[in-house]
C-alpha cells in the first residue's frame, strides 16, 4: 500500500503502484492512473488521495498533466488504466449518463472561465439551479448570494464579453459554488491576472476552504498563490484572509503535489516542499 | 451515436422545451426570407424554362402541372433543404464549435448537463419540424412564382394554371415531397452538430468545421434524395 501522505514527508520518485482502497471516506482518490495521448504519456501510474475538507495544490510545468487530473476527476476524460473515486463513487466505472448526477456535487472553475457567452452573468451563475428546476425566487436569492461572495453583485445583467478577465474568473467561481459542492476543482484560477486580482481570487479560495470546508484540488503555476493558501486563514472579524503566525497550532489542510512528466515526484506540506532537496523542485521553486 | 442519442433524448426527461422553441424560431422563422425568395424564383424560372419546351409541342397549358410536380416532389424539398443547410448547418457548427474550443461544452458537462440533450436534441427536433413547414411554404411560393410568369409573360389564364397545378398532384406526390424535408432536417442538424462538437484548433478549427458541415450536409442531401426518391417510387408504385 502506498498511502499518499499529508505528513510533510517527501517522496521523490515515489513508488506509485499498488492499491490504496476503494475510495470510501475520501473526497478524491486516484489509484495508479495512467493516460496516454497517442505516443505522449500524460499520466503514468499516478496515485494520491484528497481528504474531505482538505485542499491539494497541484504543481508542475506546463504539460505535466495537472489540468488532465481535474478533467479525469470529473469524468470529462477517461484514463487508460487505474481507478478514480470521487465522493465514494468510482468515476472510472460510471457511464456518461450516470456521471451527470455526480458532477452536480462537484464544482469546477476552468482556466479560461468557460462562461456561456450567450448568457448573462446571472444566467451563468444560475445555470445549475435552472437545470434543477429550483423556484425562481430562490434562484435569484442564491445568485445574489454567490455574486456577493465574489463581490460582483452589481454585474448580474452584464454578459461575459463585458467583464474583465478577473471578473470572469470570479463569476466562474460563483457558478461553481452556487450549489454548495462537496468538491471544488480550480484550474489555474489566477493565470494571466494582475497581482491584485490574483490576491482577490486566492482570498476567495481561502474563504471557501475555511468557511464552507469544501475539499479542493487547485492547479496553479503561481507558487506564491499556493503558499498563500497554506499560510493564511480567512478571518471572520476582519472579513479578509490573514496570515497565520508561524508556530501557531493551526492546520490549513493544504498540501502540495508536484508532477513531472506525468509522475508524482513530491507530495507533502508547504514546509516540506520549501525545504526539499530535490533538484527539480528546487529549480521549480526558484524559477 | 450522436443522432441516435439526439432522438432518444426526446423520450426521456429532462426535455428542453424552451430551447426547442428558441431553435424553431432561429431555424424556422429565421430562414423564412431565404426560403420564400428561393421558392419564388425557382418556381418562376421553372415556368419560364418549361414553357419554352412545352410551347414546341403546343402544350403550354401544362405549365402549371409541370411547375407543380417539380416543386412539390423535388425542387421544393431539395432547394429549401440546401438553403437551410447553408444557413443553419453552418450556424450550428460555428456556434457549437465556438463552445467546444472555449471549453463551454466541458463546462456544461461539468455542471451536470448533457450537451446532447441540451444542445443537439433541440436543434434536431426544430430542424426536422420546421423544415417540413418551410418546404410547404416554398412549394406554395414556387407555384406563385410560376403563376406570375404564366400570367405576365406566357399570357396564360391564372385559373387554368392553378387548377392544373392542383389537380395533377396525388397523395403520393405530396407524401414524397413532405417525407424528404424531415429526412433532410435530420441530416442538416446531425451534420451541423457533429462538426461543431468535433471542432478542434481554435477559431481556425471552427471555420473548418463550419465549411465541412455545409459541404457534407449539402452533398448528403442530394445523395439521400436520389435513394429516397427511388425507394419511394418502388414503395408507392410508379408516380
Amino acid at each position: 500500500m502506498n498511502h499518499a501522505s499529508h505528513d510533510g514527508t517527501e517522496h521523490p520518485g515515489t513508488e506509485q503502484t499498488g492499491t490504496i482502497h476503494n475510495g470510501t471516506g475520501k473526497a478524491v482518490v486516484f489509484e495508479n492512473v495512467s493516460l496516454h495521448f497517442d505516443e505522449l504519456v500524460v499520466l503514468d501510474g499516478l496515485s494520491f488521495e484528497l481528504e474531505h475538507g482538505a485542499t491539494k495544490v497541484l504543481l508542475g510545468a506546463a504539460g505535466s498533466g495537472k489540468t488532465t487530473i481535474l478533467k479525469l476527476t470529473l469524468g470529462l476524460l477517461r484514463p487508460d488504466g487505474g481507478r478514480i473515486f470521487v465522493l465514494g463513487q468510482e468515476v472510472t466505472a460510471m457511464r456518461e449518463t450516470e456521471l451527470f448526477e455526480l458532477r452536480r456535487r462537484i464544482g469546477m472553475v476552468f482556466q479560461e472561465s468557460a462562461l456561456f457567452d450567450s448568457l448573462s452573468v446571472e444566467g451563468n451563475v444560475a445555470f445549475r439551479l435552472l437545470e434543477e428546476k429550483v423556484p425562481e425566487a430562490e434562484i435569484h436569492r442564491r445568485v445574489l448570494e454567490a455574486l456577493r461572495f465574489v463581490e460582483l453583485e452589481n454585474t448580474s445583467t452584464l454578459f461575459p464579453a463585458e467583464l474583465s478577465g478577473g471578473m470572469r474568473r470570479r463569476v466562474a467561481i460563483a457558478r461553481a459554488i452556487i450549489s454548495n459542492p462537496e468538491v471544488l476543482l480550480y484550474d489555474s484560477p489566477t493565470a494571466g491576472l494582475d497581482p491584485v486580482t490574483s490576491t482577490t481570487i486566492v482570498e476567495l479560495l481561502v474563504k471557501q476552504r475555511d468557511e464552507y470546508k469544501t475539499s479542493a484540488l487547485l492547479v496553479t503555476h503561481r507558487l506564491q498563490d499556493a503558499f498563500t493558501m497554506a499560510t493564511h486563514r480567512f478571518g471572520h472579524e476582519q472579513n479578509k484572509m490573514v496570515l497565520v503566525p508561524p508556530g501557531t497550532n493551526w492546520d490549513s489542510k493544504t498540501s502540495f503535489l508536484v508532477l513531472k512528466d506525468g509522475k508524482k515526484i513530491f507530495e507533502g506540506s508547504a514546509a516540506a516542499i520549501a525545504n526539499s532537496e530535490d533538484p527539480y523542485i528546487r529549480e521549480y521553486m526558484t524559477a | 451515436m450522436l443522432s441516435w442519442r439526439g432522438l432518444a433524448n426526446l423520450f426521456s426527461q429532462p426535455r428542453y422545451l424552451g430551447d426547442i422553441l428558441q431553435q424553431m424560431d432561429t431555424i424556422g422563422v429565421g430562414s423564412l426570407q431565404i426560403v420564400v425568395l428561393t421558392g419564388f424564383f425557382t418556381g418562376a424560372v421553372l415556368a419560364l424554362q418549361s414553357a419554352n419546351s412545352l410551347a414546341r409541342f403546343g402544350a403550354l397549358s401544362f405549365t402549371g402541372q409541370l411547375v407543380s410536380m417539380s416543386m412539390v416532389r423535388e425542387l421544393g424539398p431539395v432547394l429549401t433543404s440546401l438553403m437551410v443547410a447553408g444557413r443553419n448547418a453552418s450556424g450550428m457548427a460555428s456556434e457549437l464549435g465556438s463552445m467546444q474550443v472555449t471549453e463551454q461544452i466541458d463546462a456544461m458537462r461539468a455542471l451536470g448537463t448533457d450537451p446532447s440533450r441540451k444542445l443537439v436534441t433541440p436543434r434536431l427536433t426544430a430542424t426536422m419540424f420546421m423544415l417540413f413547414f418551410l418546404t410547404i411554404l416554398s412549394d406554395l411560393v414556387g407555384l406563385a412564382g410560376g403563376s406570375v410568369i404564366a400570367l405576365l409573360l406566357l399570357r396564360l389564364d391564372l385559373n387554368e394554371y392553378w387548377t392544373s397545378a392542383w389537380q395533377t398532384l396525388r397523395y403520393a406526390d405530396v407524401f414524397m415531397g413532405l417525407i424528404k424535408p424531415v429526412l433532410f432536417g435530420f441530416i442538416i442538424a446531425t451534420v451541423g452538430c457533429y462538426y461543431g462538437l468535433s471542432a478542434k484548433g481554435g477559431t481556425q478549427g471552427v471555420g473548418r468545421a463550419t465549411t465541412q458541415a455545409v459541404v457534407v450536409a449539402s452533398v448528403l442531401i442530394l445523395a439521400v434524395d436520389l435513394f429516397v426518391t427511388r425507394l419511394l417510387m418502388v414503395l408507392l408504385g410508379p408516380l
